[in-house]
């Protein structure tokens, strides 16, 4: 096992794959030279050249269009979008084509890409802190995948890049220099399989349910809670939001009978929202109390540090819904 | 060439009859008029060259060689059409055929074919890609972005320019400050041609020519063809923005008749033989017909069938309560 940062899991897996298959090839604005937005393809121009780190203009949804059609043709493409504000740009590539060719043209070809994309905040501003992966989520023909730890960064990665359908990838900005254990050659390359939740933290009072950023804010909260409450968390890391691993969380409300959802994206319409309407379908049963969700509240992100702070879903608000249960 | 038009125009015929009948639903988009652009710039080319089309793309299918069963069979939503019934009249797409379909958002498909084009130069192989558009899709940023690519990046990519005058119920002068579209190629520094979409020679000819450009790897190549269609943008269409002098001074252009007397005055085909055409034509026609009302619909049990290339756990989608006892049990 060796510790890298998350930034370095995106990066290797990228590296390895290239190395592996030569059709992979990396597009995206100012991912040469300057290393992209966030350094992630730092220094991978100079190992794999032009021809396969592909320099492009500012056109997120000819980017998208772009390596739709290069996957038509053969290649594996994984394209950077710099913030997945931008993304909202190529949409229509990703929810009109891209998901849709393999099913609308009746199965005679699928589209093997990766879209790379960024969630995350930091005094930002309004247009560039939004939380969009309920949009993605919620389309037929797309995979979506938000990775918390530098395991999962580098093993879904190489996942995405080797699956025959399109996947979109949301990396988390301020997750980028955290740091954690991945498995070293002797365990494989580490592939991390799409649609599986996980287990991180084992509980009997309560399940949390985080992905990326908020993962980490889940298994912070089920400290201060064991320690200040005493109250048992076990916490799911879904990884992966479509296809989503329903019965790992289900498993886990059967043991717990409470169950709170977390994540960053505004309360109406986000991904949240379809999950708990998902969960008191399949489990309505086995809860002892009303499903609780922290999330972002309606208001778009300010730019004042005090104001942010006042809106970006946190453990304490995750504490704070624990609290509300018991 | 010939045939092929004819082609089209009976299979086009026969479609708008069967959407009086409610046997075709949704848009129908006919290219009654333009046949001479698909035709000629797809026989200009070599056959494994790829194709993109927009949504008015029966046209493209046949002059690509799809059969017409098949074609007519989709735009019946019958399970022996091309995309099985899940494209419909917009989408017919033959990927054996290097027949990449009808893309529906306008534009879209720009980008996608220089994508194409990319992965041809990448993998070394010779096939060029023709990339089917109208007047109306240069509006579009889309647009934009897929020729700066292409040219940025030296792409073999034909962009074919249907202007036709008119995006859906705009005319050309409500949608673009340019009437010639070549101009905006210019900006991108693409070598470009206008030509006679009535008369498939000239388009022939200037694909021809663009198409080896692309080949001898010199970068992408911008065909504007002159054309029209005859009948509405679509069978919902009541013509209420064009006057019905100028669909008459454009239907004297007819570029079938105009080809058949071409054909018989170089001595290339008789009067009879061209009839002859047209007899087989209007068979084969009716027996597509026949075969796609006579086709069964999809099997209910394959509607979610190809949503994923790599299948996912049935368990992974959202279900709902009425569906969850044929999950869990």
């Amino acid at each position: 096992m060796a510790e890298i940062s998350y930034r370095q899991a995106v990066r290797d897996a990228m590296r390895e794959e290239m190395m592996r298959d030569p059709r992979v090839i990396l597009m995206g604005e100012s991912i040469t030279g300057y290393g992209g937005s966030y350094a992630v393809t730092k220094g991978l121009i100079d190992e794999f050249g032009p021809k396969r780190v592909m320099e492009t203009p500012i056109a997120e949804a000819g980017i998208v269009g772009f390596a739709v059609g290069a996957a038509m043709g053969g290649l594996i493409p994984v394209a950077e979008l710099m913030t997945v504000n931008f993304a909202l740009l190529a949409l229509d590539q990703v929810v009109n084509s891209a998901a849709k060719f393999h099913y609308m043209f009746g199965g005679q070809w699928s589209v093997p890409m990766v879209v790379r994309t960024v969630s995350g905040f930091g005094q930002l501003g309004p247009t560039h802190s939004q939380s969009f992966e309920g949009w993605f989520a919620s389309v037929p023909g797309l995979k979506v995948v938000m990775p918390a730890t530098p395991a999962d960064a580098k093993g879904l990665l190489l996942a995405a890049i080797r699956d025959p359908d399109p996947v979109i990838f949301i990396e988390h900005s301020l997750l980028y220099s955290t740091r954690g254990e991945v498995p070293g050659p002797a365990l494989g390359d580490g592939e991390v399989p799409i649609g599986q939740a996980k287990v991180v933290r084992e509980g009997s009072d309560v399940t949390l349910v985080g992905y990326s950023r908020m993962l980490l804010q889940a298994l912070h909260a089920a400290e201060v809670l064991e320690r200040e409450d005493g109250i048992s968390c076990e916490v799911v890391d879904l990884r992966t939001l479509r296809p989503l691993d329903y019965p790992t969380v289900v498993n886990s409300v059967r043991r717990t009978h409470r169950l709170v959802l977390c994540g960053e994206d505004w309360r109406t319409g986000g991904f949240g929202a379809s999950l708990l309407s998902e969960m008191q379908d399949r489990c309505f049963d086995d809860l002892d109390a009303p499903i609780q969700r922290v999330a972002m509240r309606d208001i778009p992100l300010p730019y004042s540090r005090e104001l942010e702070r006042l809106l970006i879903p946190s453990s304490e608000d995750i504490v704070t819904a624990v609290r509300r249960l018991s | 060439m010939y045939r092929r038009m004819v082609q089209i125009r009976h299979f086009e015929e026969h479609a708008a009859e069967a959407y009086a009948q409610a046997k075709v639903g949704g848009f129908l988009h006919l290219y009654i008029g333009e046949e001479a652009v698909a035709v000629g710039a797809i026989a200009a080319v070599r056959e494994e060259d790829h194709v993109l089309g927009h949504y008015r793309d029966h046209g493209y299918a046949l002059a690509k060689g799809c059969d017409p069963k098949a074609c007519m069979a989709e735009l019946f939503g019958r399970e022996t059409g091309l995309c099985h019934g899940r494209g419909g009249s917009m989408h017919l797409a033959e990927a054996a055929r290097h027949y990449w379909g009808g893309y529906a958002i306008v534009g879209s498909h720009i980008p996608i074919g220089a994508g194409m084009a990319y992965a041809m130069q990448y993998l070394e192989q010779p096939e060029v890609v023709l990339d089917f558009f109208g007047d109306g899709a240069t509006g579009n940023g889309i647009f934009h972005e897929g020729l700066n690519m292409a040219a940025l990046w030296n792409l073999p990519v034909v962009f074919i320019c249907e202007n036709n005058l008119y995006g859906m119920g705009a005319t050309l002068a409500e949608e673009s400050p340019v009437r010639d579209m070549i101009i905006k190629a210019e900006g991108y520094t693409m070598p470009s041609v206008q030509c006679d979409g009535m008369d498939v020679l000239s388009v022939y000819e200037a694909v021809q020519k663009a198409a080896a450009h692309c080949r001898s790897g010199q970068g992408p190549y911008f065909v504007e063809a002159l054309t029209y269609r005859f009948r509405g943008h679509s069978m919902a269409d009541p013509e209420l923005y064009r006057d019905k002098d100028e669909v008459t001074r454009w239907k004297a252009l007819d570029p079938i008749p105009k080809f058949g007397e071409f054909c018989v005055e170089h001595r290339i085909s008789s009067e009879q033989e061209l009839a002859q055409v047209k007899e087989e034509v209007e068979a084969e026609m009716l027996e597509a017909v026949r075969f796609a009302d006579q086709s069964p619909w999809p099997d209910p049990a394959t509607v979610d069938q190809w949503i994923y290339a790599k299948p996912i756990d049935p368990e992974a989608i959202a279900t709902g309560p009425d569906q969850l006892s044929s999950v869990e049990g």
